[in-house]
């Protein structure tokens, strides 16, 4: 097991020592007895969440472009120095190995994160490029989300935040402390990925913390984030999708057309790996879509009715396969779901047949009480669920 | 067409979060909705005011826990701006330095009744499912139009019959206890299960909430099932703060019911409602102007509704009788501070807890000494104060590192300046809470950059409450259902034809609840008005 730069502080703060294991680092679930009041800090407040376990790569050289051309959807050559890309890699088959996200740090060098580890294959794909790959985890990461992130971090530090697009990233000191900061985050809303040397994390969280006192700032968890990257409509590997690497059966593979994530496949770039796979795909026509759930609490309600039960709702997010149906045929499966306290709406992240994926369709998902199945009905949305503009604006000036 | 001229098919009096609700479903219904709204905001007692620099006040109102999910759904207010953010539970400091917390996670508030008796430990979750099933099974009555059972009519007896299957379908156990919490006082129903006073004392203190009646008054069971019924996304029993104050709840249903086409004008002040021939045919502004419409609203309580808008003349004796004899006797006041810094309860252990509700109750005794006071038309010396920070976690509440504290406060008997100048009353009452506040809070004195002091009769004269009772008449058991606001009258109708009562004087009454708005505009649209 692992521990995470910042765990002197974390541990302290993990009230209910409720942790799980994320690559076999420690990663607190919540850290108070109630995820709820984290969730809400990150919708109304601040807060920070330890990321520090998420695997790192640098990647520079010379051929670094062309490299990273190579192995990921996404167009590289277009990426300026100092932005930052949402990215997919497949296989040769087309099929999602993992998503990640890709800082242009300088003209040769890049930060590549991504939710399964990937050392060997970034360096088995290097194909005689001139381009070194390091792994760089250890790097401290604190995600800072919530609409009052931005006026935390002005009052720690000069940068000019205020113009700090959506997706940029810049070079800045916080409290005095060398660090990177990116406007990225997993929530959907306001926020900030802050990155740092290992042995400086303690002291930026204790200034992170004070200065937090003024903005209602709380340390977060594994629950709290996965109801806000649900509502945001962020897909997470081991539950919405599966690494193609890292299964068995061609059923649990999927393309990133698939997943909904095509806009970040630059399909007319030179070559990549998984090309003509995902073109041919393209041309043939999708067998799957992702979409959004929208449950009808209605339905729910008399569902709970028949066992003579209140409405229930799930607080917490819910990431497991789900049949969906239509006409009492199954149509597909939803990946994940939580009850969403902003939007007072019950929503899931589903993968259907295409001709069941256009906005307003109506379809049954399962539930199960008592063991017992049975249907809700369900209406598909576009996602994001939650997308307020404050996550892409620029500061008052 | 000029908007003076302009014929509606509905004008709504007062723009209070029940009056803005009414309007709301009309408007969703495609009918012509105007609503007058008195004062130059919106709200009534649900409204925000910034009456210090940066710093925002939930003036009257504090708390948010009985608006339904059916109203939030139907009028689909989180797009306009609805965004409630539970409380962290409460924190009763004790006298001795001891407290009681009441924590979101059950096994936390399990531990914690623990530590003061270890038989109420074991009995306290036997309780909360009681009180879920008690809630769950007055629940549907409050979101139907309350049958009279002396004058039931064909859908009457229908509901009344299925109201008796409701009833025998929870055993006769509950049945009992249902019996017990209708007739009973909050004390005595609560002394049947615990021993500890200060829990007792923690829960029955919601059940004096806006009465006139202390902890050992028969009735005051019946209030604490009332704000048992709220709930925050199906969690009964729980409480939560608007973003910036419960004025953003009534402009969150103000922005719905503009959405569905309402009109809705401020400073627009009713003088009196236009009655010819038996029906309601309008309203006349304080400045004269009229304004004409098929249905007229009041979301005013029953006094303002029946003994301003309308004349004597038009309504019938009992009514009168019954509207004159119905108890307002506001009870509460608020006390709002600008803060420098988060206040200090030495008594807590937990910080978190600076995000619940402080309660000021330490023992019964203490709450019922409380009302000994105000039977004899004082306030309370050391009076009941439910104390929230919305700013610790709503940081757009007051300047960074800066906090607001909003303060209910019983009780503030409305009849106070029979003892002398309303002013001097008002500093004496406001002097009070920030004593008795400081009991448990030494540094709170210190940080206080601003305070405003709320009685009932400033509630009567700013909002326009009779007597400043903040439910618009009690909520006692013989002021409720088929009663609210007098027998015969209960069901949003009145005597005059196409004049309709929406406010919480009507069922199933008040705090923020949306539900005599909702009810009401369905009664107006099923008489095809």
């Amino acid at each position: 097991m692992r521990l995470s730069p910042f765990n002197p502080r974390t541990s302290e703060l993990c009230e209910p020592y409720n942790w799980s294991l994320w690559q076999n680092w420690l990663l607190a679930d919540m850290y108070a007895p109630d995820h709820i009041q984290e969730y809400y800090a990150i919708r109304s407040a601040c807060g920070v969440f330890d990321m520090s376990p998420i695997p790192k790569y640098h990647i520079h050289g010379p051929d670094a472009v062309r490299y990273l051309d190579r192995i990921v959807t996404q167009d590289v050559s277009r990426c300026a120095v100092g932005q930052v890309l949402y990215t997919a890699w497949c296989d040769d088959e087309g099929k999602i190995m993992d998503d990640g996200i890709l800082f242009r740090l300088g003209e040769e060098s890049f930060r590549l994160t991504t939710g399964d580890p990937w050392l060997f294959w970034l360096e088995d794909n290097t194909a005689n490029l001139n381009v070194v790959i390091e792994d760089v985890t250890d790097l401290g990461t604190l995600a800072l989300q919530g609409p009052f992130s931005r006026d935390l971090l002005k009052t720690l530090s000069k940068a000019d935040l205020d113009n700090l697009r959506y997706f940029h990233m810049i070079e800045a000191e916080l409290a005095g402390i060398p660090v990177e900061i990116s406007r990225t985050g997993y929530t959907g809303d306001l926020g900030y990925e802050i990155w740092v040397q290992p042995h400086q994390a303690v002291p930026l969280w204790d200034a992170i913390f004070e200065a937090g006192q003024d903005y209602s700032l709380v340390p977060f968890g594994d629950y709290a984030l996965e109801m806000a990257r649900i509502e945001a409509g962020l897909l997470l590997i081991d539950a919405d999708f599966y690494s193609s690497k890292r299964v068995v059966h061609d059923f649990e593979k999927s393309s990133p057309l698939e997943l909904g994530i095509g806009w970040a496949v630059k399909m007319n770039k030179d070559y990549f790996i998984g090309q003509k796979a995902l073109k041919a795909e393209l041309a043939r026509g999708l067998a799957w879509e992702t979409v959004g759930l929208e449950i009808d609490l209605n339905s729910l309600e008399a569902v709970y009715a028949e066992f003579g039960m209140p409405l229930y709702l799930p607080y917490e997010a819910w990431m497991e396969a789900v049949p969906v149906y239509s006409d009492g045929q199954q149509i597909g499966k939803a990946t994940s779901g939580t009850w969403s306290p902003v939007l007072k709406k019950y929503i899931a992240i589903a993968r259907l047949r295409p001709q069941f994926t256009s906005p307003g369709t109506r379809v049954n998902m399962e539930v199960t009480i008592d063991a017992q199945r049975k249907q809700t009905q369900a209406t598909v949305v576009k996602m994001p669920f939650f997308n307020p503009s404050r996550k892409t604006s620029l500061g008052k000036v | 067409m000029n908007a003076k001229n302009k014929k509606y098919d509905a004008i709504v009096i007062g723009g209070g979060h029940n009056g803005l609700t009414a309007a709301a479903y009309l408007a969703k219904a495609g009918k012509q909705v105007l609503v007058l709204e008195r004062r130059h905001l919106l709200g009534g007692a649900a409204v925000t005011e910034e009456l210090y620099p940066g710093f925002k006040y939930t003036v009257y109102s504090y708390v948010v826990s009985l608006l339904p999910p059916q109203i939030i759904r139907e009028l689909e207010l989180p797009k306009h701006g609805l965004h409630i953010m539970p409380l962290e539970g409460s924190f009763t400091p004790m006298e001795d330095g001891n407290y009681f917390a009441n924590y979101p996670d059950e096994d936390d508030t399990l531990d914690e009744v623990r530590r003061h008796s270890r038989r109420d430990a074991a009995i306290y979750p036997v309780f909360s499912n009681m009180m879920y099933d008690l809630a769950q099974a007055v629940k549907p009555i409050l979101s139907m139009v309350p049958p009279d059972p002396a004058n039931p009519g064909l859908s009457g007896l229908k509901t009344l019959s299925a109201f008796g299957s409701h009833f025998k379908s929870l055993g006769k156990e509950k049945f009992y206890w249902l019996t017990k919490v209708m007739t009973m006082s909050a004390y005595d129903f609560l002394s049947e299960w615990f021993e500890t006073d200060v829990l007792i004392a923690t829960i029955a203190q919601v059940g004096i909430i806006g009465t006139f009646l202390g902890p050992k008054s028969p009735g005051t069971a019946y209030v604490l099932l009332h704000y048992y019924l709220g709930e925050l996304d199906g969690a009964t029993s729980s409480w939560g703060i608007q973003k910036g104050g419960t004025g953003g709840v009534s402009e969150a249903i103000a922005s719905a019911a503009r959405s569905y086409g309402a009109e809705i004008r401020c400073n627009a002040p009713v003088e009196q409602v236009i009655v010819k021939n038996g029906q309601a045919v309008g309203v006349v502004l304080e400045n004269g102007d009229e304004i004409y419409a098929k249905t007229i609203i009041s979301g005013c309580d029953p006094k303002v509704t029946f003994r301003k808008f309308v004349e004597e003349k038009d309504l019938p004796s009992d009514l009168v009788e019954a509207i004159d004899n119905f108890k307002f006797r506001g009870s509460s006041g608020k006390v709002n501070l600008a803060l420098d810094a988060l206040p200090d309860f030495p008594a807590m252990q937990d910080k978190a807890l600076i995000r619940a509700m402080q309660e000021i109750c330490p023992s019964v005794d203490y709450l019922e000494k409380a009302y000994d006071d105000a039977k004899y038309g004082s306030f309370s010396k050391r009076p009941l104060l439910g104390c929230v920070i919305p700013s610790a976690v709503d940081p757009t509440m007051a300047p960074p590192g800066k906090h607001v504290m909003s303060i209910f406060v019983q009780y503030a008997s409305y009849d106070m300046p029979a003892h002398g100048n309303r002013d001097q009353q008002r500093d004496a009452f406001g002097k009070a809470v920030i004593d008795t506040l400081e009991e448990f809070s030494p540094n709170i004195r210190d940080l206080i950059l601003h305070k405003q002091v709320i009685t009932p009769w400033d509630i009567e004269k700013v909002v326009g409450i009779t007597e400043g009772n903040i439910s618009h008449g009690e909520l006692m058991i013989d002021q409720l259902f088929f009663m609210r606001p007098a027998p015969g009258y209960s069901k949003y109708r009145t005597p005059i034809r196409n004049y309709y009562q929406c406010g919480s004087g009507t069922h199933p009454g008040g705090g923020i609840m949306g539900t005599p708005g909702r009810l009401a505009a369905a009664e107006i649209l099923k008489d095809g008005n």
